[in-house]
């Protein structure tokens, strides 16, 4: 393993998201103060409680885990996408790396700065709302694992995509709808039969009733399918992974 | 000694099922300057992607100081150092930090003075926290220099330095290229220039339609395929060459100029005989001139003969 190449991927990456610091942070965290203002304040004042659980407590892990998706993919896709974009890619190919060196790289940045920005969207949230996390470890466990695996998905996605608009595509296409429709702002008991029959297939309300559990002790669906359900999406992420690196599906003729 | 970069019989077919590389065979000595020469197409880039290991080889071998490049393939490149025909770059970053970037990525720790060192002797040291997209045409050229030794290559290989640079630039170009041949490094490049190979490389290979044509010590191949030509002045100038000389194939250039091309490895070149004649056919010589062929003559005739061949 060569570790150096691994840091001077991490350091470059991170070097990149400190340069344009203002946009990293600002818009994530004045995104999450408008989901506050609108559903917090508005719809919160229609719904006081789900469970026991301020409305406007109820939504904050779901939205940092719609930030953190989000920009886990959006990073993660780019990082590996721009290279390849502008050319640069030739000297990562040509360097005494193996493709596993490349993704810890790559997407070990992509999480870190979306584990960050998550932390700092539920810093942003102690301002509006109170909140007392129940299970402090698992919490920062299931943030862990989502920034990684998402990160990898987006390592996927920018290894796939031949243009910026294919780039954009799977994040608006798919991943957007099931963030949004996996609970992010409503509990799925809340949901007509149907359509909590329906949502059972949407791996992310797997993901947010985990995270939600570790904040208030109350999920959707039990703990252990929300952390298969991870463990499962990570895996299925490392398999394609692997067969790119087998293949050099997209990146070696 | 063994060679430092060895290549087998190296094929390579592109997902088209298009064939670049048809079996290339060729040894690279430690320490010398070998010009790959060939026109756009030839198969170049992809003869050095695939040892660099930007594309796979189809069949055959490489070995890079011994080393494999597919199953050592990490102390094989860790040898190499590349320097791209395409200017690649990111636009955002400093000079300095993409140069420790890339000695990063090729596993060596941090060391200043060594990237000092580079940036100095590539007259970049002044412009090392400027960001990229700062620079001229030129100075991206000498920062992906700089990237390729970042990590003190063995081999260093340099995809047409010089497309599209002008004149005093490609002159740098060449000074530089001396002075790492001096610190010890062996040095491939390729160009399409051929008063480039013939300015700089120690050994010229001509590569055409992914098969390389000869590879031959610069001096020698143009011995050896030179054609030199004869122009013999005439005191009073005429309007056609005389009919008695015409089995020499001569071409007049101008009324008082007579050119003979004749091969120097022949063993008669003609030339007694020529002069003989043209006295028996009453025109007085003036003075006689020799002039060698260049490397572009060599090339050109090289790639016709492989056309007519096939034709
Ligand atoms: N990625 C590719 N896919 C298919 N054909 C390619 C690819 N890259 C190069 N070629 C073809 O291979 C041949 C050799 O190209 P190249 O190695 O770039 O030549 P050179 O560098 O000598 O100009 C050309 O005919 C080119 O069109
Ligand atoms: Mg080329």
């Amino acid at each position: 393993m060569n570790w150096t190449a691994i840091r001077a991927i991490y350091i470059f990456e991170m070097a990149r998201f400190f340069r344009t610091l203002l946009q990293s942070f600002v818009s994530p965290v004045i995104s999450t103060s408008l989901y506050f203002v609108v559903f917090g304040a508005a719809i919160g004042s229609r719904i006081d409680e789900v469970d026991g659980v301020s409305y406007g407590a109820f939504i904050v892990p779901g939205l940092i885990l719609l930030t953190v998706m989000t920009q886990s993919i959006s990073n993660a896709s780019f990082a590996i996408y721009f290279p390849k974009f502008i050319g640069t890619i030739f000297e990562v190919l040509s360097a005494p790396l193996s493709f596993v060196e490349v993704v810890i790289g790559y997407a070990g940045a992509a999480a870190t700065k979306s584990f960050i920005i998550g932390l700092i969207i539920l810093v942003t949230s102690f301002f509006f709302v109170d909140i007392a996390i129940q299970h402090h470890v698992a919490m920062l466990l299931f943030l862990v694992l989502t920034c990684i695996s998402f990160s990898l998905m987006g390592f996927i996605i920018g290894i796939w995509a031949k243009n910026f608009e294919q780039l954009q595509l799977v994040p608006l296409l798919i991943v957007t709808p099931l963030v949004f429709l996996g609970g992010s702002f409503y509990s799925i008991s809340m949901l007509p039969p149907v359509w909590q029959t329906i949502s059972m297939f949407n791996p992310v309300v797997y993901l947010i009733s985990g995270f939600r559990w570790a904040f208030f002790g109350l999920s959707d669906v039990p703990v252990g399918a929300s952390l298969a359900a991870i463990a499962l999406f990570t895996c299925a992420c490392l398999a394609i992974i692997g067969w790119i690196f087998k293949t050099g599906w997209r990146i070696r003729q | 000694m063994s060679a430092i970069l060895q290549i087998k019989d190296l094929r390579k077919s592109y997902a088209g099922g298009f064939e670049a590389l048809k079996g290339v065979t060729l040894d690279i000595e430690e320490g010398e300057i070998i010009a790959l020469l060939g026109p756009n197409g030839a198969g170049k880039t992809t003869l050095i992607s695939t040892v660099c290991g930007i594309t796979t080889p189809t069949s055959g071998s490489v070995t890079v100081g011994g080393y494999d490049i597919i199953d050592d393939f990490r102390d094989a490149r860790s040898l190499i150092g590349l320097v791209p025909q395409e200017i690649a770059l990111e636009p955002f970053e400093r000079v300095i930090n993409t140069v420790r970037f890339s000695r990063g990525l090729f596993g060596k720790s941090r060391k200043d003075d060594v990237v000092e060192g580079i940036l100095k002797k590539l007259s970049l040291w002044d412009k090392k926290d400027n960001q990229l997209k700062e620079l001229s045409g030129g100075m991206k050229r000498r920062v992906l220099i700089a990237k390729a030794l970042a990590h003190e290559p063995r081999v260093l290989f340099l995809d047409e330095p010089t497309a599209g640079v002008d004149v005093e630039l490609r002159k740098d170009m060449w000074d530089i290229v001396a002075d790492m041949k001096r610190d010890g490094v062996t040095i491939i490049l390729t160009t399409h220039y051929i008063e480039e190979a013939e300015a700089i490389a120690d050994r010229v290979g001509v590569i055409n339609n992914g098969e390389l044509l000869l590879v031959e010590d610069k001096a020698r191949l143009m011995q050896q395929l030179g054609k030199k030509q004869l122009d013999v002045q005439i005191s009073t100038p005429i309007d056609a060459v005389p009919d008695s000389l015409a089995g020499y194939a001569l071409d007049l250039r101008d009324p008082t100029t007579l050119t003979y091309s004749y091969d120097v490895r022949a063993e008669r070149t003609g030339i007694t005989q020529l002069l003989g004649d043209i006295a028996e056919a009453g025109l007085q010589l003036k003075d006689v001139v020799t002039r060698q062929s260049s490397l572009e003559d060599i090339f050109v005739g090289l790639v016709q003969e492989e056309e007519e061949a096939k034709a």
